[in-house]
């Protein structure tokens, strides 16, 4: 007998329809699964066949072949088990073939015939909706996952047999309300909050600065100055995320499987530090069929790599193309796949060997020498993507000790999601949302100087001994800054505060 | 045998015959001189003197700086690019290889109000206090003389090249060591006597207590110069060696005064208040006044000038830059700033 059940394969961040097609006939028995399938779905047959006689049914001793359509795709995974074990049940007659119209199946079976979550859930509840499926049968522990989609029937089960039983109409189906998820709650729920920062003005000034324009930052401070502390406190005061971009997040996070279990939704902007032993396809993803990588991970959040010059170099170059693009394309043999890597890049280095060159007490032990050698290993076209240079100084006991006010990340978030606005409302029809994305040519239209700005500007080449390449750094942050304020022209103070986020550029650092 | 042949050049050029009719050596100097390796060895090193374009002055030589020239141990050749003077007033000011800013102010602040008054600054070119050293000579507009460990071909350290070819320019740079001499470490103290040799007294800025700054110290004094040392923070690792200078009898330098009043100098009035003058030209408006005000004290942090002066961190950092751009304060790494010299 022939039996058709749907299911869901994965394809990047999205999910596509697998018709699981079982057929059983006489002859000599033997249980077949083609459809390009990889290991885990090779050896789906022997849980399945467990799973099925341990919730007490009969395992039909016949030929038995089932395809997973379209064919021609590779599925990976144990998300199929439970379409697979169904459409043996179908075809033996167990279940009503009629039941199955407009449902789709998702799980991993375990031998006693428990159902096991699996990865990806949530981009395949929206493909399920997209394709006019109703009812959403998944593993219990996914469902508040793809809760998320509000157009469909969630069905959680929890093993085989329960599964049959609702089929077969034993049971009710009680569809999944996740009363605990609320749309309007968009706060993110940080743990972390710049409140816990004592001193460091200047460094939160900057970063402030970095979040409302979409800046990438360079931080250069000794060991144990608070470098990660701050960097780890940066997606509070970045805007709240949209429910579409929270979404697209999710879904990310959902195939990578790492999304905290009872979190539906990511509504925290990701923050991704991953350490510097990190390879070239761990930070922008690949595989044999490619997965994202810590850059898609970090999508609409921050990156943050410590001890910047300690990565190895292949893997900072691989980052320069999807921080331009937003996106990154990876081909592997069996696909091409492209995923979103829209992310604030936030670097942390040494200013030197020792670790203490921005130390006022002098303990540094380098040669100038040593320091260039040591600044020279992160320079080239990477610095060159950085907007804003930050040096953070050791905080001093006074300041952890004080009981003064200071600013909490909600407060810092409003003012940044103001100027948020005013770059949205500018940039409207543009393909570009941000001053961080602005390009050279751009520069005459949106950051125009006056004569007075431009004398500063002359000036400070001149007598500050900046390098080129600074030039259309300072004006995009001064761009920002201006926004920040609220102005439609940049004025000299909103230059010359972007003036002092070019450190590295400065001759104080080439002794 | 000198005044036999009146010139080494003579005595090399000279033939077997010749050295034995002088009856002034014995057969061995003749056969050393006659060595086909020793002249080879020699040539090369000639070649090597030549192609640094390096001036050969010999303790015979009129140009010999004479204060050098009365000490026990003068070096016999001295290999000199630049210019030397046979009798010009030198005050060495050296110290710490690793020190910290203040020290790196004075020697800078010290050597330039005294080259402003004619005073030639020696020093030996490493890093630190030394390099300061010159380039406050340099900025004052007078001489300086820098006294290798090392030929006078090698840049040592080699970030400091292109402040030796100033010091070319704005005075000599001199070595015992044949040009081509690797810097080997104890090559330097024994320059160290050079450079008490050359001046009048010896200014040590900053010293730790193992500092080979107080090597220059001990010669001066073997050597009968005057020795001035400025005092520092007494828990300051930076200036133990200093401080116990003091201790012992050093002359305490207070100011460039000091110096000069050991010096016994007659002055011209007009150079005494450069400092004073360089800044009364300035125009600040109120918060630069409040800032600038808050820098008297030595380099202070972004962070404490907003919050000691009432100004937010944006205000604080745009003041800045134009304090910067009209050459009133500096910038030192870490978002430190202090009020230019």
């Amino acid at each position: 007998m022939y039996s058709k059940i749907k299911s869901c394969g994965l394809m990047g961040i999205d999910g596509y329809i697998v018709e699981v097609e079982t057929d059983i006939s006489s002859g000599i028995p033997a249980f077949d699964i083609v459809g390009l399938g990889d290991t885990a779905i090779r050896e789906a047959r022997e849980r399945v066949r467990s799973a099925i006689k341990n919730s007490g049914f009969e395992f039909p001793i016949r030929r038995i072949t089932m395809n997973l359509a379209p064919a021609n795709l590779k599925k990976e995974g144990s998300s199929f088990d439970l379409a697979i074990s169904l459409g043996i049940l179908a075809s033996t007659g167990i279940i009503e073939h009629s039941s199955l119209q407009r449902s789709m199946f998702i799980g991993e079976l375990a031998l006693n015939g428990c159902v096991k979550p699996v990865k990806g859930v949530l981009p395949m509840a929206v493909c399920a909706v997209q394709n006019g499926i109703r009812y959403l049968f998944l593993p219990e522990a996914n469902a508040r996952e793809a809760s998320v989609v509000r157009e469909l029937h969630i069905v959680p089960v929890k093993e085989l047999k329960e599964t049959v039983s609702i089929l077969s109409g034993e049971s009710e189906i009680v569809p999944f309300v996740d009363t605990a998820f609320d749309d309007e709650d968009t706060d993110g729920g940080y743990t972390e909050d710049f409140a816990d920062v004592k001193g460091q003005e200047n460094v939160k000034r900057a970063l402030e600065v970095a979040a409302s324009g979409g800046h990438n930052c360079l931080m250069l401070g000794s060991p144990g100055c608070g470098k990660t502390m701050l960097a780890r406190r940066l997606p509070t005061i970045l805007p709240s995320m949209t429910f579409e971009e929270a979404l697209e997040v999710t879904k990310i996070h959902s195939i990578a499987g790492i999304l905290p279990p009872g979190l539906p939704l990511v509504k925290a902007r990701p923050f991704r530090s991953p350490h510097h032993t990190i390879s070239d396809t761990g930070l922008v993803g690949g595989g044999s069929i490619p997965r994202p990588g810590e850059i898609s991970l970090a999508h609409y959040g921050v990156l943050f790599l410590d001890e910047l010059p300690e990565f190895s170099k292949k893997s900072l170059e691989s980052l320069r193309q999807p921080l331009e693009d937003g996106v990154i394309t990876i081909t592997r043999v069996n696909a091409t796949l492209t995923y979103p890597a829209r992310t604030t890049l936030i670097c942390a280095a040494n200013p030197c060997r020792c670790g203490k060159f921005l130390d006022p007490s002098g303990q540094c032990t380098c040669t100038p020498g040593q320091i260039q050698q040591y600044i020279g290993k992160m320079s080239g076209p990477l610095l060159d993507r950085m907007d804003i240079h930050i040096e953070v100084s050791p905080v001093k006991y006074k300041d952890l000790d004080s009981n003064g006010p200071v600013e909490s990340s909600a407060v810092i978030r409003e003012r940044v999601e103001g100027a948020r606005r005013v770059q949205l409302e500018r940039y409207k029809g543009m393909s570009i949302y941000s001053n961080s994305q602005l390009q050279p040519a751009m520069f005459a239209k949106f950051c125009r100087l006056d004569s007075k700005c431009r004398d500063i500007m002359k000036n400070v080449f001149d007598r500050l001994g900046m390098s080129a390449r600074a030039h259309g750094r300072i004006l995009k942050v001064a761009r920002t800054i201006a926004d920040m304020d609220r102005s439609e022209e940049i004025k000299p103070v909103h230059l010359t505060e972007a003036i002092q986020y070019r450190s590295l550029d400065r001759k104080i650092w080439n002794i | 045998m000198l005044d036999c042949f009146r010139d080494p050049v003579y005595i090399w050029e000279a033939g077997e015959a010749e050295l034995k009719a002088s009856g002034l050596c014995t057969p061995k100097v003749i056969r050393s001189l006659m060595d086909k390796d020793v002249r080879e060895s020699i040539t090369a090193a000639m070649d090597k003197i030549n192609k640094c374009d390096a001036d050969v002055i010999t303790l015979y030589d009129s140009c010999y700086p004479s204060a050098l020239k009365h000490t026990a141990d003068p070096p016999i050749v001295l290999y000199c690019r630049g210019k030397l003077e046979r009798d010009e007033v030198c005050v060495a000011v050296v110290g710490s290889r690793r020190a910290t800013w203040y020290g790196l102010d004075m020697a800078k602040r010290l050597s330039r109000e005294l080259a402003v008054r004619g005073i030639t600054i020696v020093s030996g070119l490493a890093r630190g206090v030394d390099s300061q050293a010159h380039k406050g000579a340099l900025e004052g507009g007078g001489r300086t003389i820098a006294v290798l460990g090392c030929g006078v071909d090698r840049a040592y350290p080699p970030e400091n090249r292109e402040l030796m070819n100033k010091v070319m320019e704005n005075g000599a740079v001199i070595s015992e060591y044949l040009p081509g001499t690797e810097p080997v470490p104890y090559n330097f103290p024994a320059r160290n006597r050079i450079i008490s040799g050359l001046s009048r007294g010896v200014a040590v800025v900053e010293a730790s207590e193992r500092s080979g700054s107080l090597i220059t110290a001990d010669f001066a004094l073997e050597q009968g110069r005057d020795v001035y040392a400025v005092p520092g923070n007494i828990n300051s690792a930076y200036s133990t060696g200093t401080n116990r200078l003091i201790r012992e009898g050093a002359k305490i330098v207070t100011g460039v005064g000091d110096i000069i009043e050991e010096l016994n100098l007659e002055m011209t009035s007009e150079n005494l208040n450069y400092s004073a003058k360089k800044s009364a030209g300035f125009n600040l408006s109120g918060d630069e006044k409040s800032i600038a005000q808050r820098l008297m004290s030595g380099p202070v942090h972004i962070d404490s000038i907003a919050r000691d002066c009432g100004l937010s961190i944006a205000a604080v950092s745009s003041v800045l830059v134009m304090l910067e751009l009209s050459g009133f304060v500096e910038q030192l790494p870490g978002k430190f700033y202090k009020l230019t010299e």
